[in-house]
């Protein structure tokens, strides 16, 4: 049984359909990334699943239980945690905190444990504890806002478009660390608009082109696809 | 030397009122930038509430004190529950709409009950002067700027060390970001109008000791004053709040002093005004970068 599924999704913002019937599957222990352009509907879906848009219909089930109106505060204890585009670290709190509100729905003894592995992942955050999170670089805000779901000891991460506005080593060292996340049991759902990144490390990928899947493959199908290859790999 | 140090003193007593009650405007507004025109209403709540158990039934200060904290607490989170949590994603404007109508419902509705004419909040202790050495000092004075201190640091350790408090830094951050954090929103938000409301409940039991007077729209004025003492400091900062009450509460018994007491609201708007002008975002306050 898969970890998620999702079944005929639709999501919409008021008059705009954003999400027109996706139906897709993350089997625990997978990196999955869905591609695609702009607009096509990739932060939805996650902002869906993670509970903090209602979907118009369609089904979402975690672990075999429906999150379908579930408020997202809760979703995090049902075991799913989403790093947001754009980060949102809590830039006038320390990266501690940041840290320690990742972990809000943990106990104390718990987040304790879970620290040291964050920071054994991220030994910049262990350095920058006591910074203020607006005071860090792209890159490291980046690392908080993974640290900082982290805390939550998710079974699934979503990651909603990492690697925006890093320069590309940055993005290669974010994206070593996706898979080491991953090799230590934590099942990924990537959303990317670098799509060579992205299907170079995913186990299988999703094509999102206006709200529905145009496309599904293995990353390495995918990353050889001819019309993948055009549209969003820069031929 | 004397009158002066009593004047001194009356400045931080008034100071301190206003602090109190503007520590209430700027964490709401910190929290859910809502300017929550109903909060100096709470303090007439509060001084019934210490009118009723003390003049009507007869019972202890002490306990007009707790009741008066606890009504203002329920009040103040009842009124989010009503009137502004059905309106959390509507636009700015309509809330702070509904917060003047709450304004006007509470000054209507005491005045329905109790009637327009101010009635008399008893003594709540024999003692009215304490002497230091030579020095004899008011009695309520003296409690009103020690209480402050006190809920100032409780408030401060609260926000800064605390995990409700933490949480509360992190919804007014935002809020979006802290929902994926497992935070409740909604009940960290009544968490924060109750705290602004317990700290207007103690603003109203020691401004009934000072002017032992309720009235049904004792709130406007004192509200809008503590409203000036927020946007002085800066609204939404903590230290903010409590500079600006003080510079108030001193601008007010520096005019009166003078003997021109007429003058003495004059001077706190003509305050509000050089700010707005010379510094928009207040003593303490930060340039708000637009959430995008």
């Amino acid at each position: 049984m898969a970890l998620l599924s999702v079944r005929d999704l639709h999501v919409s913002y008021g008059a705009i359909k954003a999400v027109r019937g996706i139906s897709f599957d993350i089997n625990e222990g997978e990196i999955v990334t869905l591609i695609g352009a702009n607009g096509a509907g990739k932060s939805t879906t996650l902002n869906t699943v993670a509970g903090l848009i209602k979907p118009e219909s369609g089904t979402v089930e975690f672990d075999g239980a429906s999150v379908v109106g579930v408020p997202a505060h809760k979703v995090v204890q049902r075991g799913m945690a989403l790093c947001p585009e754009g980060r949102r670290v809590f830039t006038q709190m320390s990266v501690a905190e940041n840290l320690e509100m990742g972990g809000y729905t943990r106990s104390d003894a718990e987040n304790k444990e879970t620290l040291e592995k964050v920071y054994s992942h991220f030994p910049r955050l262990k350095e920058r504890r006591t910074q203020v999170a607006g005071t860090l670089s792209g890159g490291e805000q980046q690392m908080l806002a993974m640290g900082r779901a982290l805390m939550s000891r998710p079974r699934l991460l979503m990651l909603d478009e990492p690697s925006m506005g890093l320069a590309p080593i940055l993005v290669q060292e974010i994206f070593e660390i996706v898979k080491q996340l991953n090799e230590a049991g934590t099942t990924i759902l990537l959303v990317e608009q670098n799509a060579n990144m992205a299907l170079s490390i995913a186990d299988r990928a999703y094509v999102l082109e206006i709200g529905t899947i145009k496309k599904t493959g293995t990353g390495a199908e995918l990353l050889v696809d001819d019309d993948v290859r055009k549209a969003y790999l820069g031929g | 030397m004397d009158i002066f140090l009593s004047q001194v003193l009356n400045g931080l007593q008034l100071g301190s009122i206003y602090a109190l009650v503007a520590l209430g405007y700027t964490m709401v507004y910190g929290i859910i930038l809502l300017l929550n025109f109903a909060h100096g209403d709470i303090i007439m709540v509060g001084a019934y509430v210490s009118w009723l158990v003390m003049a009507q039934l007869g019972l202890n200060p002490i306990i007009a004190i707790l009741l008066s904290v606890v009504a203002c607490t329920l009040v103040g989170v009842l009124i989010d529950k009503v009137a502004y949590a059905p309106l959390r994603n509507a636009p700015r404007l309509s809330i702070l709409i509904t917060a003047i109508g709450v304004s006007y419902f509470l000054e209507n509705g005491a005045q329905l009950v109790f009637g327009a004419d101010p009635k008399v909040v008893p003594a709540f202790t024999d003692v009215s002067t304490i002497k230091l050495g030579d020095i004899a000092l008011s009695f309520p004075a003296v409690v009103t700027v020690l209480v402050t201190v006190v809920a100032t640091i409780a408030l401060t350790l609260l926000v800064q060390k605390s995990k409700l408090g933490k949480a509360m830094r992190a919804v007014s951050e935002d809020m979006g970001a802290a929902r994926l954090m497992g935070i409740n929103v909604n009940s960290t938000i009544s968490f924060t109008f109750a705290v602004g409301s317990a700290l207007a409940g103690i603003g109203a039991v020691l401004y009934a000791m000072a002017y032992t007077q309720a009235s049904p729209t004792m709130g406007m004025m004192l509200g809008t004053k503590a409203f000036v003492a927020a946007v002085l400091g800066g609204i939404g900062s903590i230290p903010g709040a409590v500079v600006g009450g003080l510079i108030v509460g001193f601008a007010e018994m520096i005019v009166t002093w003078l003997g021109l007491s007429v003058w003495k609201d004059a001077v706190v708007f003509l305050l509000l005004i050089i700010v707005l002008i010379v510094k928009p975002t207040g003593i303490f306050g930060k340039t708000m970068s637009e959430k995008v």
